[in-house]
């Protein structure tokens, strides 16, 4: 396949997958505004803006943290390249530039995302109307996922789509672990207060992973049992182990229709023989937000190796 | 419905009965409930969002897509008639192969008298670099598109000649895929040429012409690659569709590169050759080193080894001189010229306003005649006579009077009308016919039917779909 139509289906991946991610953050702020009262909720709007990177453009327009400011400018300003509605758009942009390498319905369902959002974030979102434009983001970002597993050939074009989802979701995953380490280090938390719990949940909400973890753990809840299932569970599909398993099979199928293995192979082996080899009390011992950082700074050079050894770009 | 008194309705005659073409649909027409038709026509656009099947309009916001209407009665042609016309448009598509061939040869038509050379001097479709250069398989334009017009139950004319890059397919294509999709019964009932092999037969003809036999595929086979300007070109959608539909890389420049004496694509395995382009990307954007320095849309160095024998460009560079509209008004003596019969299908008569004569008629007769710029297309740059203000009109004349030779005028036809379905149930529209053909070394394969374009607009008759024109499904009778 052409390096550019591999550039463009693993950058739709990318775009759908932070689309999803960033519309989970918001619902964490919406819930916390809900339940927990202004001062949480600015705190926990200015945590979305951070984790998605857009502090910093958001602060030169608006001067404080509100709901209404952050929703906004997030899933739909015009000024912010990197919102919502952008996101999709090249998401979009890169299936159109892509066409004949994806099925028909992973192209149509990536169409209708489009214009189902195009038409809900036409006029700014009030906090009524939120949770279903929430909702409407997870759902169609889903369907996507679904046409491309129900619809497309296990191939090279799929392997790109799948590589790119995985790259983005650990990067995300990281991200919100990279904002809220403090969070879950012992020294800095009063263990078992009742503010602990709500931010650990927080936490696992981000990424969806509450249920899940309360299921494995019969409710009961400590900080380095999060960080372990957020880094280290190879069963939760947003772990980073996960993720990386995930890369490493999809860049193995790659190897094999192309009968040989790039940099990016060796790169990614280092990277997941430390991820496996690591527990949750070397990682705590050498620093969870260390960890973090180097993890996201890993993860940014395996992207930009696929991209060079695949000749994504001339 | 009443039709329009002194036009050609192709459904119903003046007085009131249904032609024997129409006389299939027409039952089935009348079976139907009108609702349940409306709705059916809604879905069809639904349908047409959904996949994408858009076009961009230049000069509009942020390259905003837009749908060309489809309108669901479909346009009809006996095989009888068919038949005649395909004989006419192959007799014509040859001729224009001969004379591109003659143009960058010994000229013998300019030589023989039959042509005047003046109309190749200053032409910048005129390609000094295709000179003496034979294209691989001999073949110049590959893809055409005749556009043909109707004025009675035997007369087709041509309006112009598409020999650089027709578009349009897609829209042949997808009209038949939505009208079999809405009314599948109808078909059960009336036997309809097939279109839908139509990329098959491209890519099956686009094969034939590749260089020196042995392809660089892993078969052995040819590889072909669609080369466009990209997804915010007007017809993106019809690349990436015609791509998809033969299997064939849809390229950009960006993705090519001369390596070792080849074109080659850049795959995620590195560079591989390519034997033959159908490029979407107009002829002066092909070769910044050759042709428009500034272009990023296409191949630098593609022209030498073009020269070299080494690809195939579908269509050859250089082919757009046939679709110059003054050039066209010659066609009768070029089919003359290279075939040695009278043409089967006539032009539409042409007045050449390089010529005082001419442009004296013209001028004095401006309210009555369409004036054309002899580079335009899209239905741009024109006058409607008869449907301009006086304002307009003294308008086009200064410009005329400015560089006569830029311009041609035709008389306003009696364009046949079919009917289209709106509210108030059928009600005839203007329509033209491009039907599309393919020329291989193997011989000229014509695909039934074409693309209909229909005016929506009562009485107009601009059908392009840049100003409000719509489409139909075309079809052609079996016998």
């Amino acid at each position: 396949m052409l390096g550019r139509s591999a550039n463009g289906i693993y950058w739709m991946a990318r775009y759908l997958e932070r689309a999803e991610n960033t519309a989970r953050l918001l619902d964490v702020g919406f819930r916390m505004a809900l339940t927990r009262g202004p001062d949480a909720a600015r705190e926990e709007w200015r945590s979305v803006l951070v984790t998605t990177g857009q502090d910093a453009a958001f602060g030169q327009r608006h001067d404080e943290y509100s709901g209404t400011h952050v929703v906004n400018w997030i899933l739909r300003d015009r000024e912010n390249p990197s919102s919502v509605m952008t996101m999709i758009e090249n998401a979009r942009i890169n299936a159109r530039a892509v066409r004949t390498s994806i099925t028909r319905e992973v192209w149509e369902a990536t169409n209708e995302s489009w214009m189902a959002l195009r038409e809900a974030l036409s006029r700014p979102v009030r906090e009524s109307s939120l949770g279903e434009v929430l909702a409407m983001i997870r759902g169609q970002t889903t369907q996507v996922r679904g046409a491309m597993d129900g619809t497309m050939l296990r191939n090279e074009v799929y392997n790109f789509a799948r590589i790119g989802t995985f790259l983005e979701r650990a990067d995300n995953t990281a991200r919100i672990l990279d904002v809220k380490y403090y969070v879950l280090l012992p020294s800095l938390s009063w263990v078992g207060s009742s503010l602990d719990n709500v931010q650990w949940e927080t936490v696992l909400r981000s990424v969806a992973g509450n249920r899940a973890f309360r299921w494995l753990h019969s409710g009961g809840m400590d900080p380095r049992g999060i960080a372990e299932f957020l880094i280290l569970d190879g069963r939760f599909p947003r772990s980073l182990v996960f993720c990386y398993d995930k890369i490493r099979s999809n860049m193995a199928g790659l190897a094999r229709q192309y009968g040989m293995e790039t940099a990016a192979h060796e790169l990614l082996r280092g990277a997941g023989a430390r991820l496996h080899q690591a527990s949750i009390d070397e990682i705590f011992d050498l620093g969870l937000h260390e960890f973090i950082l180097s993890f996201i700074a890993g993860n940014i050079d395996v992207g930009e190796r696929i991209a060079a050894d695949y000749r994504f770009i001339d | 419905m009443r039709t329009t008194p002194g036009k050609f309705d192709e459904m119903v005659t003046e007085d009131g009965t249904i032609r024997p073409a129409y006389a299939g649909f027409c039952k089935w027409f009348d079976e139907q409930d009108g609702a349940w038709l409306r709705k059916q026509t809604a879905e069809a656009e639904k349908f047409f969002r959904r996949t994408g099947i858009t076009f961009n309009v230049y000069g509009d916001d942020a390259g905003e897509e837009r749908l060309i209407p489809f309108d669901m009665v479909p346009r009809i042609i006996t095989a009888r008639e068919w038949r005649r016309l395909s004989r006419g448009i192959e007799q014509r598509v040859r001729a224009l192969n001969a004379f591109l061939h003659d143009l960058y040869h010994r000229q013998e038509i300019v030589r023989a008298g039959r042509f005047p050379a003046r109309l190749l001097q200053n032409n910048d479709a005129f390609l000094p670099q295709m000179v003496g250069f034979q294209p691989p398989g001999g073949v110049y334009t590959h893809i055409v598109g005749i556009d043909l017009v109707r004025t009675g139950p035997d007369e087709f004319m041509v309006l112009e000649d598409n020999a650089r890059t027709p578009s349009g397919v897609s829209y042949m294509l997808e009209n038949r895929e939505t009208m079999m999709a809405m009314f599948p019964e109808l078909f059960s009932r009336v036997a309809v040429a097939p279109v839908q092999d139509y990329p098959q037969r491209l890519a099956r003809s686009l094969t034939a012409c590749a260089p020196g036999g042995v392809g660089s595929g892993k078969d052995g086979r040819p590889v072909v690659a669609v080369l466009t300007p990209g997804i915010y070109n007007s017809a993106y959608f019809e690349h990436a569709f015609l791509a998809d539909q033969m299997g064939a890389e849809l390229v950009e420049g960006s993705d090519l590169r001369v390596i070792d004496g080849r074109i080659a694509m850049r795959t995620t395995c590195g560079y591989q050759p390519v034997d033959v382009i159908y490029r979407r990307v107009d002829g002066e954007f092909l070769d910044p080193l050759t042709f428009n320095p500034e272009s990023v849309l296409g191949v630098a160095g593609i022209m030498d080894i073009y020269r070299a024998g080494r690809i195939t460009i579908a269509n050859a560079p250089g082919t757009g001189i046939a679709d110059d509209k003054a050039i066209y008004s010659f066609m009768p003596e070029i089919v003359e010229f290279y075939t040695g019969e009278k043409p089967i299908l006539q032009n539409v008569p042409t007045w050449r306003c390089g010529e005082p004569d001419a442009l004296k008629y013209v001028l004095e007769n401006i309210a009555e005649l369409v004036v054309k710029e002899v580079h335009g297309s899209g239905g741009y740059g024109m006058l409607i006579g008869p449907t301009s203000t006086r304002k307009e009109q003294a308008d086009f004349a200064r410009k005329l009077a400015a560089k006569p030779e830029n311009y041609i005028a035709q008389p306003t036809l009696a364009l046949s009308t079919v009917p289209i379905f709106t509210k108030a149930g059928l009600a005839p529209r203007h329509v033209d016919l491009r039907p599309f053909v393919l020329v291989s070394p193997k011989g000229v394969d014509i695909t039934p039917g074409g693309l209909t374009r229909v005016a929506l607009r009562k009485g107009s008759l601009v059908v392009n779909s840049s100003q409000g024109g719509g489409t139909k499904d075309s079809w052609v009778l079996e016998d």
